[in-house]
């Protein structure tokens, strides 16, 4: 199906034909235009219908389609040249935002810019695989031992200083999307299952530098039951909500334990369990097959690319965003600990959705700046 | 390509990406696959389960607070308990308007707008709170008149809880304490999540002092509400562990006649009992009524409190200053003796006056015509200033300082009950490192005889004068005596913290002091002679009189002439009986005048209710 406009020329007034002019791959397009749809109904039911929500979330989808549809126009080469300036912004203001930021909810995030705010940690999460794919790719792969060290260390500093502020959630998903890179760039099975092994080992000294509001988010999360009151409550409700949907749920809006307000930040984080709720498993199940197929459209993008560097950056997008639904989901269903990582494409809120299209704008533009010629 | 290799090995590596992507993929698919596992446990196999829980049921889970212990006194007369009162409650999660719903609610209770914007202030402090506290103590035509309007206010409600009581009004205020609402200071001491639901935590006193113990461990319940937050029926309960009771040393009956004895004067009194430490009583006038602050202070009372010129808030007992006066002499001429520069045959001649060799300063003896030739013992007895003076400017302050160190002079006592102050007990090395100042002999002159620099709190006099009394046991004073865990039956008794005896160079020079000092109660001239009348023991005393008001080297002190506020504090200090002694007192009358006059029967008064002597007399 795909040959028939990535091989042949389109034809030029079919709407994918007028697609591909402006750089727009009409399959991702249709799979991520899909699941904002599903997020604005389950929205309106989560935000006790609140049309102010509404309006304000399709404000900032629009800001974020049109954030793809300027990087869906940049070449990917041009990308690769800006990758280390963007990186070394990224660094800086990382660096900035540790000693001016606005301090928010108890973490210090965001860089207030009087018209808006703005989190460097969600620049890094494109900057750094970015960076690291642009790497690796400078030399045949798979990496040196060399690159491989310098590769781990452009991924640490940055992770590190998120997780300062603190912010272990983001810190993960930005050490995550580079490890893909460096996992797709070919490295040899024996060093992955030393790092393995070395990270297991490592979790006990994670755990003492962790703070104190993170070991109770983990120590909760193996045993919620320990504090119903407090930080046991999010998981306990959110599991209650769950498991009462059921197979087929109860309905669209008829969902009592989001709308009676017994799930907290049931429009942000916890948003899935008001799916659950009011979808049941089969809602659910459709949601995810709708995930693994739009990440699953990204795998094919990176293995049809033409550069080393494009496959790695467009394996690494479209399977860091498979790790989003799954951290969120897990954290939701009681499986991994409350780390405060949204439903992608979903929850409310408006970063994340910009960062994420972003990175959607960069797989379209892979796909579509290829030259008209078998590899 | 800029890659240099890149065409070489193109082939290979789009081969090895491809690879690890299908393998990455497939991982992914694994990872789907358990939350699709997970989800399927959740909502296929234990749908049942969770469905109860939440079907047609809006399961909350609202905190349990506990019972807060209460407080007895020696004799089991209830000092602190809690009393039923209806509150009105605002739950802010299920009222659509707040402000609305504020303003309505002081129109009904007709509040000032004063009182509406203060509680608008505590609501914001109190945020984390699911239930906040609109007004206390409602009247039954109050409850009434909410109950009628009910229906306007969602998400609002009267609730019956157990507020603190003090039965005992304005007696035990300072000691006993008082608990208020929880304020943000409060926040930062307490487990914020133990406290849920309590309404008030100890301020000051053995309320505060006992906190963890009296508050008790919050237990919590799952309820089924219906659509308006209302309580249908309860799933399940953790109940919450009620605090403990505390037992305390204090005698009802004892406090009331020594606040009674200390009639409108201000000042403080402290009896503890020398051989546990037990705090007996504890007195500090002005006093005022604690159960003005349980349910929150008017802005007015406390106002009118707080800027009283003889400051009723301020717990004299622990944090008064007061020069010790001649009440310090037992102590200096104990140290005289002990570090071998006097002994009970030295005499000092006293002509009215002291001065210091080539210095024509007169430092005055009370009695201005002299007493003539005065041993340790007469001095003592009589408080012949002079003979005072001189010893001390003989040991030298630094010397002074050390000895009275071990009495506890300028130290905490460690008492239980918080915010102690210190006192001074001045030496050479305080004055250079505080003031950067020489010490100066003529300091060192005042000092025998508890003037000058010296400042001591009434609980520190008592606690010296255990000491004493104990021959070298220093006692830690405690009001707790022991506390009965809930349920329990059986009393856990505090331990009492004691020194072991000092060992002194010779132990007779223990019973010389004594013997002085039972002098000053029992001997023919001593200055507390009339106190000791009809006594079935011994009873050893020192009476003081501190300045407030300096005099000039030429003029008298004249009580009619001077402004009441500078009148002298009068002292007394006092054990019995002396050779076994089971009580010790120690009063300060502010502006009382002389410490025979004013502070002695006060001392008497209370060892005959302590004894039983009343009918005696």
């Amino acid at each position: 199906m795909n040959d028939l406009y990535d091989r042949t020329a389109p034809n030029r007034w079919s709407l994918t034909g007028v697609l591909r002019k402006i750089h727009l791959d009409a399959l991702l397009l249709l799979g991520l235009l899909t699941l904002l749809g599903v997020g604005l109904i389950i929205l309106y039911s989560a935000g006790d219908q609140s049309m102010a929500l509404m309006v304000r979330q399709l404000t900032r989808m629009a800001a974020a389609f049109l954030v793809l549809l300027i990087l869906s126009n940049i070449h990917p080469d041009r990308m690769r040249d800006a990758s280390y300036w963007l990186y070394g912004a990224g660094l800086i203001l990382l660096v900035f935002v540790l000693a001016f930021g606005h301090e928010g909810k108890g973490a210090q995030r965001w860089l207030d810019l009087g018209f808006f705010r703005f989190q460097p940690s969600e620049l890094m999460k494109l900057a750094v695989p970015l960076l690291v794919a642009s790497y690796l790719a400078e030399r045949p792969l798979a990496p040196s031992v060399f690159r491989l060290i310098v590769g781990l260390v452009m991924i640490i500093v940055p992770a590190l200083l998120i997780a300062k502020q603190p912010d272990l959630g983001t810190s993960l998903l930005i050490a995550s999307s580079g490890l893909i890179v460096i996992f797709l760039s070919g490295i040899s099975w024996r060093i992955i299952i030393g790092f393995v092994t070395v990270c297991a080992s490592a979790l006990p000294v994670l755990w003492h530098v962790m703070h104190d509001y993170q070991r109770q988010r983990v120590l909760t999360f193996l045993n919620p039951e320990k504090d119903p009151l407090g930080a046991g409550y999010h998981i306990i409700q959110s599991k209650i909500a769950i498991g009462s949907g059921g197979l087929f749920g109860r309905g669209w809006l008829e969902g009592t334990q989001s709308h009676l307000a017994f799930l907290p930040e049931r429009s942000t984080d916890f948003i899935f369990a008001v799916i659950a709720e009011e979808f049941g498993l089969l809602g659910v199940g459709l949601l995810l097959v709708l995930y693994l197929l739009v990440a699953g459209r990204g795998v094919y993008i990176a293995s049809q690319a033409q550069t080393s560097f494009a496959r790695l950056l467009a394996g690494s997008i479209s399977m860091t965003f498979l790790v989003y639904v799954f951290v969120n989901v897990g954290m939701v269903t009681g499986l991994l600990p409350v780390v405060g990582v949204p439903l992608p494409l979903v929850s409310y809120g408006g970063t994340s959705m910009v960062t994420l299209l972003a990175g959607f704008g960069i797989l379209m533009s892979i796909h579509t700046h290829r030259r008209m010629m078998s590899p | 390509m800029s890659n240099r290799f890149a065409l070489k090995d193109h082939f290979r590596e789009s081969q090895l990406i491809n690879d690890r992507l299908i393998f990455a993929a497939l991982f992914a698919g694994l990872l789907f696959l358990i939350v699709m596992v997970r989800l399927s446990v959740l909502q296929v196999v234990e749908h049942e389960h969770f469905n109860s829980l939440a079907d047609r049921n809006r399961v909350d889970i609202g905190p349990l607070p506990p019972q807060r212990g209460l407080i007895y006194d020696r004799n089991g007369v209830i000092l602190a308990e809690n009393i039923p009162a209806f509150t009105l409650e605002i739950t802010p999660e299920n009222v659509p308007d707040i402000e609305r719903t504020l303003q309505e609610l002081a129109d009904l209770f007709s509040m000032s707008e004063e009182e509406v914007i203060d509680i608008k202030e505590r609501i914001k402090q109190q945020r984390g709170f699911r239930q906040f506290v609109f007004r206390q103590r409602l009247t039954e035509k109050e409850v009434a008149v909410f109950s009628v309007n009910r229906h306007r206010f969602p998400g609002v409600d009267v609730v019956g809880r157990l507020i603190r009581h003090y039965p005992q009004g304005a007696l035990f205020a300072h000691t006993v304490g008082y608990v208020g609402r929880i304020n943000e200071r409060d926040q930062k001491r307490i487990n914020a999540q133990n406290y849920k639901g309590t309404q008030q935590i100890g301020k000051t006193g053995v309320e505060r002092y006992y906190e963890d113990l009296l508050h008790g461990h919050v237990g919590y319940r799952q309820v089924e509400t219906n659509v308006q937050g209302r309580v249908v029926r309860e799933l399940h309960n953790v109940p919450p562990t009620s605090g403990s009771d505390l037992f305390l040393h204090l005698d009802v009956n004892l406090q009331r006649v020594a606040a009674e004895a200390l009639g409108d004067f201000n000042g403080a009194i402290v009896a503890l009992e020398p051989k546990t430490g037990g705090v007996v009583a504890m007195v500090s006038k002005p006093d005022f009524d604690p159960n003005l602050f349980v349910s929150g202070i008017s802005i007015k009372d406390y106002a009118v409190l707080r800027d009283s010129l003889d400051r009723p808030l301020f717990n004299r007992s622990l944090r008064g200053h007061y020069p010790p006066g001649s009440t310090l002499k037992p102590f200096v001429g104990l140290a005289g003796l002990e570090l071998g520069v006097v002994n009970t045959q030295t005499k000092s001649f006293c002509p009215g006056w002291f001065s210091l060799p080539g210095q024509d300063h007169r430092y005055r003896c009370w009695k201005s015509h002299g007493h003539g030739k005065v041993d340790l013992k007469t001095s003592i007895a009589q408080s012949c200033d002079v003979y005072f003076y001189d010893l001390a400017n003989t040991l030298g302050i630094d010397p002074l300082h050390d000895f009275l160190d071990i009495f506890g002079f300028g130290k905490l006592t460690g008492v239980d009950v918080p915010s102690e102050s210190k006192g001074l007990s001045p030496s050479s090395e305080w004055k250079r490192t505080t003031r950067n100042q020489a010490w100066y002999p003529g300091e060192t002159v005042i000092s025998g005889i508890g003037q000058g620099f010296n400042q001591t709190t009434p609980i520190q006099l008592a606690q010296a004068t255990a000491t004493l009394a104990m021959r070298g046991v220093n006692i830690r004073p405690q009001v707790a005596r022991a506390t009965r865990n809930n349920g329990e039956s059986e009393l856990q008794l505090f331990d009492t913290k004691k020194s072991d005896a000092l060992a002194m160079e010779d132990s007779k020079n223990w019973e010389i002091v004594i013997d002085s000092m039972v002098e000053v109660v029992h001997g023919k001239r001593g200055t507390a002679r009339h106190v000791g009348k009809n006594l079935p023991f011994k009873m050893a005393g020192k009476t003081g009189t501190a300045q407030v008001f300096g005099i000039k080297q030429d003029e008298k002190y004249d009580a009619d002439t001077l402004a009441k506020k500078l009148h002298d504090h009068a002292l007394f200090i006092a054990f019995a009986p002396a050779d076994d002694p089971e009580i010790v007192i120690a009063v300060v009358v502010e502006n009382g005048g002389g410490g025979s006059r004013t502070a002695a029967p006060i001392a008497r008064s209370i060892i005959d209710q302590y004894f039983g002597l009343i009918e005696n007399e």
